[in-house]
């Protein structure tokens, strides 16, 4: 199997810094996520992977041999790689079959072994019974599931995906992500994935590097990288989030209108000074009267906005005297009226400090 | 070595073989491919330059050449007589070219089909074939109109004479007006009907809306028709040698000509072809700028909804116009020059016993010179259009993948020949490939040579545009599954491109088997193509076999157009593309 390491990669297109000072080392059969807004580096950051452009800094290097340099690279043609295209790039003069087929072929395998090693990835792609049509004459999906055959059927070294579901509609989308989920669970092949919905990301991924302006910001399995977020720029990213402004202040952390222990936060003990906190809408709690509170940190507040979005209200408070404005969600049957008065508790353990 | 320089010496080494190492096989292909570029355009043309500036026996340095081509009177008549009659074509073909094009594009003029097709059987037309019909029809005396004429009246003189600047003027701008009329044609189609139905509704009617509001609109497309008909009058040979040269009166390219007489002057052709050179390029630079101006905001986006104008009667005057010009282009030239092909001697009328078809078995089984150049002139259109599209192809390439610096540098050297005349052009190959050590003058390879550089900018016009629409992802796809560069284009990008290729294949082959102005300097006695072959026929005053000639290029140019018309589209050659 098959270890990825980037190494201080950095591209420059004239003035302009496409990426730079970027280290990430992908484990063998390791499923990471490049995520990140359009023009962050991370597609630049996939074709110096593939080969396509040479870093102008930094080495990039397949299980301990150097790939890509600034002096050079092994042309993409012989990095043992399969690439996910965001067109998908479906050759439009082949059947499916020829489509599949292309990458074996130039292995030189005997016919047999094509035949039914293009069969059994078909089956697997749920793609067999439209193997001799052209791709004009197939769905966006489909065309997605042959751009998936294709690139799979070889057993490359590393798999690289560039926002391969954004050409679908949105329902094709879910299915696809955990679609490529459960490809990646059989296969186990080392992939990269290039995206910029975070949802995608956190389905599919072992791991995500966020990425902004030519930087990654934080590298981390999805469930950490949503509650313990450690930029303004990832905790902003993924998912909605309050940022609130504390000072530490003997053994609490005081906020505008309320105050929250030190030791009931993670690391609480190593903060000093000006701290800012990420705290997601679903780890605060509106409470109507004061009898009902649990013993969490509480500050009372007033409603000054809502809406009601189905699954859940989105209520935004400002705690009484204050001027700080939280966004809080709130179950559909916990109904508040703007103006309204009430509680509201805070969970310390889901606060995260960042830089 | 002493062994402080070696140690030095090795990383460098070693970083060069590791350099090349990484070098794909396939950039020589791609190096081979701009050198053949640079020294099929750059060549030419410093040798053209060159020798002009230098004595013919020494090689010293010298203006002489410029005294002799300006030095006599003669000479400067032909420079003004030229400017007369690109000015006089520009004009007359404005005046075909834009009404036609504002009736079919926005009336309700019927029959526009038909005049469309007439419109292209004249851009299809060589000039020289349709100088051809009309000395037929009115050559002094014995020209058809002339002979109805003396016996309608009883007059003893005819009353047109062909063989005179009004008459070389008509016969140019039959051929040229097509490009005004495209040119005009597609920038209407781009004015939307709420521009005019502004000016209705403020109480313009039909004639002043078009007058004061259409027609300034599209004015820079007409004017960019017009420069270029005045560039094709300047820079045409055929149809001013079979007609100007009769009518004892020079223009720059048959003066050219004569400079190409024995013995042969190059260095005074060079120095002498400068004015028609710098004034292509300025009037192109010209052009662009009238074209590319962004001030006339309604043409160039969409067009909104369209109606056509309803004439009334007035469209019946209006196919009549059109109807007399298409007479004038095509169907009098076309119908005097079948007549004569099938006559035993054209002046003795359509009757029946005149009819033979001795004309054609002559030139396709008796007279061996005139198989050899008929195959010739199909071989080198053939050879000219692959190797055309083979360059063009592969600098379009080079260029959409960015795989060499300044790119910017080959597109300007694929599109450059499209501002060089034909005829300077033929001189610059003359002067660098005729002469030692390549001694290519007679040869067929200079002939396609020129052919290939001449045409250059249409196939890399389509090349370019075919390759901007397929994705790059579609060759990174093969390239990452394991496959080459040159893979991917045999694989998926020429098999995707075939359409594209099969339209550019055609555009450069018509024009190719019908050149005149280049082949004539360059062609020596084995390889004469039909064009010089008609040429030397004129001379010769036998306008039989030539009308049969004729007859038989034409067939060729229309059965290969209809097959680019099923396989490509109906307008694929009277589109503006360039």
């Amino acid at each position: 199997m098959t270890t990825l390491a980037l190494r201080g990669i950095e591209k420059r297109f004239g003035d302009f810094v496409a990426v730079k000072e970027l280290d990430l080392e992908l484990r063998s059969g390791e499923f990471v996520s490049l995520l990140g807004p359009s023009g962050c580096g991370k597609t630049t950051t996939l074709r110096m992977i593939a080969g396509f452009i040479d870093p102008t800094a930094g080495v990039i290097e397949m299980d301990g041999k150097v790939i890509s340099s600034p002096a050079g690279s092994v042309p993409p043609e012989r990095r043992q790689m399969s690439m996910i295209f965001q067109s998908y790039a479906v050759w439009p003069n082949m059947t499916v079959e020829q489509n599949v087929a292309f990458g074996l072929k130039l292995r030189k395998l005997p016919a047999e072994e094509i035949r039914c090693r293009v069969r059994e990835m078909l089956d697997v792609v749920q793609m067999s019974h439209l193997a001799a049509r052209y791709p004009a004459e197939l769905s966006g999906g489909q065309q997605q599931r042959v751009a998936l055959a294709r690139a799979l059927v070889i057993k490359p070294a590393v798999l690289l995906l560039d926002e391969p579901l954004s050409n679908l509609d949105a329902n094709l989308r879910e299915e696809m992500r955990f679609e490529i989920r459960r490809l990646h669970d059989e296969f186990r092949i080392t992939t990269v994935y290039v995206t910029h919905d975070q949802a995608e990301a956190m389905v599919t991924s072992d791991r995500i590097a966020v990425m902004n302006a030519g930087r990654i910001e934080q590298v981390d399995a999805p469930h950490t990288l949503y509650t313990r977020p450690r930029t303004r720029f990832v905790a902003g990213f993924i998912g909605r989030t309050n940022f609130i402004d504390g000072v530490c202040n003997g053994s609490d952390i005081v906020f505008d209108r309320f105050a929250v222990p030190r030791g009931l936060i993670e690391n609480g003990e190593a903060l000093s000074g000006k701290v800012t906190f990420s705290v997601r809408p679903q780890s605060l709690t509106l409470v109507r009267n004061e009898a009902a509170l649990s013993g969490r940190p509480s500050v009372a507040v007033t409603i000054a906005e809502r809406a009601y979005l189905g699954e859940f209200w989105t209520y935004v408070v400002v705690p009484k005297e204050g001027s700080l404005r939280l966004r809080v969600t709130a179950p559909p049957l916990e109904v508040y009226e703007v103006g309204e008065s009430a509680w509201l508790e805070i969970d310390p353990r889901q606060m995260a400090a960042i830089s | 070595m002493t062994p402080v320089a070696d140690v030095l010496a090795q990383p460098a080494a070693r970083s060069l073989v590791r350099r090349l190492r990484f070098i794909e096989p396939s950039m020589i292909l791609w190096l081979a491919m701009i050198a053949v570029l640079v020294f099929l355009i750059a060549s030419p043309l410093v040798r053209l330059v060159v020798s002009s500036l230098q004595e013919p026996e020494t090689g010293r340095l010298t203006l002489d050449n410029y005294r002799q081509a300006y030095g006599s009177l003669r000479h400067l008549q032909a420079l003004l007589n030229s400017l007369e009659l690109g000015v006089g074509v520009a004009l007359l073909a404005g005046l075909f070219g834009v009404p036609i094009a504002w009736a079919v594009s926005r009336t309700d003029m019927p029959a526009k089909g038909l005049v469309r097709l007439m419109v292209l059987g004249a851009f299809i037309t060589p000039p020289y074939l349709a100088a051809v019909g009309w000395i037929l029809l009115a050559g002094p005396n014995a020209g058809w109109i002339n002979k109805l004429w003396i016996a309608a009246t009883g007059a003893s003189q005819g009353i047109v004479n062909i063989y005179s600047m009004p008459g070389l003027i008509l016969v140019v701008a039959i051929t040229s007006f097509p490009y005004v009329f495209v040119f005009t044609n597609a920038a209407l189609d781009l004015v939307s009907s709420e521009m005019e139905d502004a000016a209705h509704i403020l109480g313009a009617g039909k004639w002043r809306t078009m007058f004061r509001v259409t027609l300034p609109l599209v004015l820079p497309a007409i004017l960019g028709g017009l420069i270029i008909s005045f560039l094709e009058a300047i820079a045409l040979f055929g149809a001013p040698a079979l007609i100007a040269l009769p009518g004892r009166f020079q223009v720059v390219a048959t003066q050219l000509w004569q400079f190409f007489e024995f013995p042969v002057r190059v260095e005074i052709a060079a120095a002498y072809a400068m004015p028609l050179l710098l004034i292509t390029v300025a009037l192109f630079w010209l052009q662009n700028r009238l074209l590319g101006r962004k001030g006339y905001a309604s043409v160039g986006g969409k067009g909104g909804e369209r109606r056509l104008i309803a004439l009334g009667p007035w469209r019946w005057v209006m196919l009549g116009y059109a109807g007399f010009v298409c007479l004038l282009a095509v169907v009098l030239p076309m119908t005097v020059l079948l007549q004569a092909a099938f006559a035993k001697a054209w002046g003795r009328g359509f009757s029946l016993d005149n009819l033979t078809l001795r004309n054609f078995r002559y030139l396709l089984f008796e007279q061996t010179q005139a198989q050899q150049t008929i195959v010739n002139t199909f071989v080198y259109g053939g050879a000219t259009a692959f190797a055309a599209i083979a360059l063009a192809l592969a600098i379009a390439y080079v260029v959409s993948r960015r795989l060499v610096p300044w790119t910017n540098v080959l597109t300007f050297l694929c599109m450059a020949p499209f501002v060089i005349p034909g005829i300077v052009l033929a001189i610059g190959f003359y002067a660098a490939y005729a002469p030692p050590p390549l001694a290519l003058y007679g040869t067929g390879t200079i002939v396609v040579l020129a052919f290939v550089t001449r045409f250059l900018p249409i196939a890399y016009t389509s090349s370019a545009a075919g390759m901007r629409s397929i994705s790059p992802e579609m060759e990174e796809a093969v390239r990452i599954l394991g496959g080459g560069r040159l893979l991917a284009i045999r694989k998926v990008l020429a098999p995707l491109l075939k359409k594209n290729l099969a339209g550019a294949w055609i555009l450069v082959f018509i024009p190719a088997t019908r050149e005149l102005s280049s082949a004539i300097f360059l062609v020596g006695p084995q390889t004469r193509v039909i064009s010089v072959m008609l040429f030397d026929l004129s001379e010769e005053g036998n306008f039989e076999v030539l009308s049969a000639l004729g007859v038989i290029l034409l067939v060729v140019t229309v059965a290969i157009a209809a097959v680019g018309f099923r396989v490509i589209g109906r307008d694929f050659m009277l589109r503006r593309s360039a």
